[in-house]
């Protein structure tokens, strides 16, 4: 369980490139190399970066994919400006009455196939990485979705977060501040170790919901029936706001929970004190964040977005 | 007609690949009973027409160079006005509406289902064939 | 009462005399194709300001964070039901029904649908579905509030109790055996009743894209009407056939419908490419770029359409990734023929730029903008991060946007002399388009942003503090520059009701078979059919000197036209 010694500081950098660098290469394989190089500097598009190593790689995917997208929309663009302005009525002289130009588009049905295998490539690479479950995860956490609110019971340790929309357990709003209620609340905190693998299992217990992380570029159906599993390794420590997708009835709007991602030292110490509270989310895990770093949740949940 | 033919044997044999590709894939019995259920909708009245393709002289649709002579005559009758099918849709927007609103209904939706039915034979009997 | 209708060459000298019906009994009884088109577009229309005007009730609550305008349940039936009314009553219904219905007879020289009375039963199943989806107002619980999709066990009785969502399910009942009649019309029209010489491949390519999306409807309503058979069982007669309790599977649901959802997708969105494909070369003076390679492209969209449903579903995580991803992405590659065809066309052309034209340019830049982030979509890690947030909602609204409007509006300019015998107004026209196209890019460009930011879609509320007030702000006002970009599309069929200008027969030099007949058309449409030599019979006929040159530089066609029609009378206009 601790066999990674990251009880750094939170709000020292933990990694640095070299080393992300080392760790992506292995599952991304040789495919991914061009992207992967330049994978620091690729512009974001507004997106997230992504704050887990799964979530870094499909950012990766996703900057390079406008790239590709900006550069083929600007050519048919150009295309079809060029012929609008060039070829506007100025006389009543018959254009000749071509149809056919077979090189040309053979040309425009090959060079498209090329880019989509292309791109699929990429993607089949970078989903099995996003997809890949470890073996040890240092965590395991089951989440339960219902309406409407998250239920985190973590896996042999009798601790278990419940957090209910319409009752919010955890006042603390977007701004480290007590929230108003129903409006801008964070919701339940799914608490999990930095730097360590953390295994999820998703199901629901009543209807469809959607266990979104916006910072993790990760989304996945809670869906009656089926369970899902997949890892988070969170890069940094921090809070990082979260909330329901797939519509889900009356407070599906309203249906946040957020995510704080602890050192893992103060994680355990947390696992601890709750087990010794009889009372489930007792302690509140932002709370921990803010006492055991000296800052305010508000830093951390602006790195986040 | 043999292009409209082979166009739905292409839907067949399409989604046959696909049907057969996708089971072979995923062994997710949902989508590959629909997509056999697309193949015999191409196969069903592709085969038909490529049966009478077969048997039938080209039509002058059929033909790059018909002239407007070769296609003249009575190509089928057409009502020209028909109140039944007006009829027959409120008919059964009652009935579906007996599912919500409750059995009631079916009283009135079923008469004038009946009566569209029978006033729409009538009506084929007397102008001849449709 | 019964007609027989005849092909025109032995009609001269007896032209039918149509004694119908006049008035309200007209539009109860008819069983013209023309008639029932336009009561299809007029319906289709109606629905569509309605829920147009939801949008804007939408956008106006979402125009700030915490806005109480709505209520949450209030926001949830409004969603849900501008979803619903758009996709099933609007977008698919103004084309298959209205335009299609009105044109594909006219286009392949048919006096009329193959089945006329079963057209006529189609209109009024979609009308009385319609009004049954909207019913679901009046309702002591309200209107459904369960998304478009109606996902279960969302959709369930103890999830959604009420009539409203009855009402809902069963009015896709009513509307999807419309579809299914129309699609089985339009396919044997198009199979039987075409004019001499029309063989498949002369075919315009908006009745292509009929055919095929008439195929497409045969293989997707079905399973639409099944699913909602077997939602509407598990709320009222005890089955559970997507309920976790009773052993049932709630993702056979989802299968179930995307089967139908996604090639419903590409049901709204053939018919528009094939009329932006018949526009686009009259305005340019040539022939259409590429026409067989066109044919191919929108078989093999339809074709692949069919087999991408669950990329709908990629984040459930029971779905076979790779397969749905292979298929989704390939679809671009034809999509990429039509645009470099529609490109094609206009090179080297004498693009005139009057309102239909204009439209078909917004056309391919809004579709160009939706393609290339469908692209993206299509692959599973970048549909994981967008998936149910603003990105798609600002991607299929692009998507649907520009073609059942941008191209539904061009097609509705394009064809309204031909409909009605008059003229639209030109500048109204080019207002109307202009303000449309600006509120489009205003409205769409910083939902794309919202979505990578994290919002997801269908929420009544919002926080504040994540940077997404000023976004949906500037979103809201380009819906409301969209609404006012309406109201001089009304202005201009007002103008043209009261200051009637005459079009003529042929106002635009056009190219296909429709043109040639009267405007509006007499009953059983021809009274007389120009030899078909080309895809471009009329324009044959008046430009014999500007024939297609084929591709091996040989001219198409061996007939000389003109002598033959003398044959059946001279022109009429």
């Amino acid at each position: 369980m601790t066999d990674k010694p990251t009880g750094k500081p939170a709000d020292q950098a933990p990694h640095k490139g070299s080393s992300l660098l080392r760790r992506y290469l292995g599952p991304l394989g040789i495919l991914a190399l061009p992207l992967m190089l330049g994978g620091c500097t690729l512009p974001s598009f507004y997106g997230f970066r992504g704050a887990t190593k799964q979530g870094h790689d499909s950012f990766l995917l996703f900057s390079g994919t406008v790239i590709a997208a900006i550069v083929v929309g600007t050519i048919v663009v150009l295309l079809i400006l060029w012929a609008v302005l060039r070829y506007r009525r100025r006389s009543d002289e018959m254009p000749k009455q071509f149809q056919y130009h077979i090189p040309l588009e053979i040309t425009y049905t090959v060079i498209p196939i090329l880019i989509v295998l292309a791109l699929f490539g990429f993607t089949v690479v970078t989903e099995n990485a996003v997809d890949a479950v470890s073996p040890h995860p240092a965590v395991a956490v089951k989440v339960t979705a219902f309406q409407w609110g998250w239920r985190f019971d973590y896996s042999g340790q009798h601790v278990s977060v419940l957090g209910e929309t319409t009752q919010d357990p955890d006042p603390v709003g977007l701004n480290g501040r007590p929230c108003a209620p129903a409006v801008d609340c964070l919701g339940p905190g799914l608490v999990m170790p930095a730097g360590e693998t953390t295994r999820i299992t998703l199901v629901s217990a009543d209807v469809v919901h959607g266990f979104y992380v916006p910072a993790f570029n990760f989304s996945r159906y809670a869906l009656p029936g089926v369970t899902n599993v997949f890892d988070f390794t969170v890069k940094h420590p921090g809070i990082y706001r979260a909330q329901c997708t797939q519509f889900c009835g009356l407070y599906h709007a309203l249906m946040f929970f957020h995510v704080v991602a602890l050192p893992p030292a103060q994680f355990r110490a947390w696992l601890r004190s709750e087990q010794a509270s009889s009372q489930p989310a007792a302690s509140h895990p932002a709370a921990s964040v803010a006492s055991s770093r000296q800052g305010s949740p508000a830093a951390s949940v602006k790195a986040a977005a | 007609m043999k292009i409209e033919a082979s166009f739905l044997l292409g839907v067949a044999a399409f989604f046959g690949v696909v049907a057969v590709g996708y089971w072979f894939w995923s062994y997710e019995p949902a989508g590959t009973a629909m997509l056999v259920g697309t193949v015999l909708l191409g196969f069903v009245p592709g085969s038909y027409y490529y049966w009478w393709s077969r048997r039938m002289k080209p039509r002058p649709e059929d033909l790059p160079d018909a002239t407007v002579e070769q296609g003249s005559g009575a190509i089928g009758t057409f009502p020209g006005s028909s109140i039944w099918p007006f009829v027959l849709g409120m008919g059964l927007f009652l009935i579906v509406l007996a599912l919500v609103f409750g059995a009631w209904l079916l009283a009135p939706g079923g008469a004038l289902v009946v009566s569209a039915l029978v006033g729409v034979t009538a009506e084929s009997r007397r102008g001849g064939t449709v | 009462m019964t007609l027989l209708a005849e092909h025109p060459a032995v009609l001269h000298g007896h032209p039918e005399h149509h004694e119908g019906p006049t008035g309200v009994l007209k539009w109860l009884t008819s069983t013209d194709h023309k008639v029932i088109g336009l009561s299809y577009m007029i319906t289709s229309l109606v629905i569509f300001f309605i829920a147009g005007g939801m949008a804007i009730l939408l956008r106006v609550q979402l125009a700030s964070p915490h806005s109480s305008l709505l209520s949450l349940q209030q926001y949830n039936e409004l969603f849900t039901m501008h979803g619903s009314l758009m996709l099933y009553l609007f977008a698919g219904p103004f084309a298959f029904g209205g335009l299609a219905n009105y044109i594909i007879p006219l286009q392949v020289g048919a006096p009329d649908m193959a089945f006329p009375r079963l057209n006529a039963l189609s209109y009024w199943l979609y009308l009385t579905g319609s009004i049954t989806m909207l019913m679901g107002f009046f309702t002591a619980g309200g209107a459904a509030a369960f998304a478009w999709v109606a996902y279960a066990p969302l959709s369930s009785a103890i999830h959604s109790p009420g009539a409203g969502a009855d009402l809902w399910i069963v009015s896709l009942l009513l509307t999807g055996f419309s579809a299914v009649f129309t699609g089985v019309n339009l396919v044997t029209t198009i199979f039987y009743l075409r004019a001499p010489g029309m063989t498949m491949f002369r075919l315009p390519i908006f009745t292509w894209n009929m055919l095929v999306t008439a195929i497409l409807i045969l293989i997707a309503f079905p399973v639409l009407t099944a699913a909602m058979v077997f939602l509407f069982a598990d709320r009222h007669f005890g089955t559970h056939i997507f309920s976790v309790k009773g052993g049932g599977v709630p993702v056979l649901y989802q299968h179930l419908f995307w089967f139908f959802g996604h090639p419903e997708v590409y049901i709204l969105a053939l018919p528009y490419f094939g009329m932006v494909t018949d526009i686009i070369p009259v305005f340019s003076r040539k022939p259409l770029f590429g026409y067989k390679g066109m044919v191919f492209a929108t078989m093999s969209i339809a074709a692949l359409s069919t087999g991408v449903w669950a990329h709908h579903m990629f984040t459930t995580g029971v779905v076979l990734l790779p397969f749905f991803s292979l298929m989704s992405l390939l679809i671009a590659v034809p999509t990429g023929i039509k645009f470099f065809n529609w490109i094609g066309t206009m090179w080297r052309g004498q693009i005139r730029f009057d309102t239909p034209m204009l439209f078909c340019v917004g056309f391919l830049l809004a579709f160009l903008m939706g393609g290339l982030t469908g692209v993206m979509l299509a692959s599973p890690p970048i549909d994981f991060l967008t998936h149910d947030t603003y990105f798609v909602v600002a991607h299929f609204h692009q998507v649907l946007f520009g073609t059942a409007v941008f191209a539904g509006f061009a097609g509705f300019y394009f064809w309204f002399p031909k409909m009605f015998g008059r003229k639209l107004n030109e500048p109204l026209g080019k207002i109307h388009f202009w303000l449309m196209f600006i509120g489009f890019w205003v409205t769409y460009l910083p939902m794309y942003v919202l979505g990578l930011k994290g919002m997801p879609r269908r929420v009544a509320t919002y926080p504040s503090g994540l940077g997404w007030h000023l976004l949906n702000q500037v979103a809201s006002l380009g819906s409301y520059l969209i609404a006012i970009s309406f109201l001089f599309f009304l202005w201009n069929i007002w103008t043209s009701w009261r200051h009637p200008v005459a079009a003529g027969a042929n106002p635009w030099d056009a190219h296909t078979l429709e043109w040639f007949t009267s405007s509006p058309p007499p009953h059983h449409n021809y009274l007389k059919l120009p030899p078909v030599r080309s895809e471009r019979p009329t324009w044959d006929y008046f430009h014999p000197d500007a024939r297609t040159i084929s591709h091996n530089g040989r001219r198409n066609g061996h007939v000389k036209v003109g002598a033959e029609v003398g044959s059946t009378g001279g022109s009429d206009q």
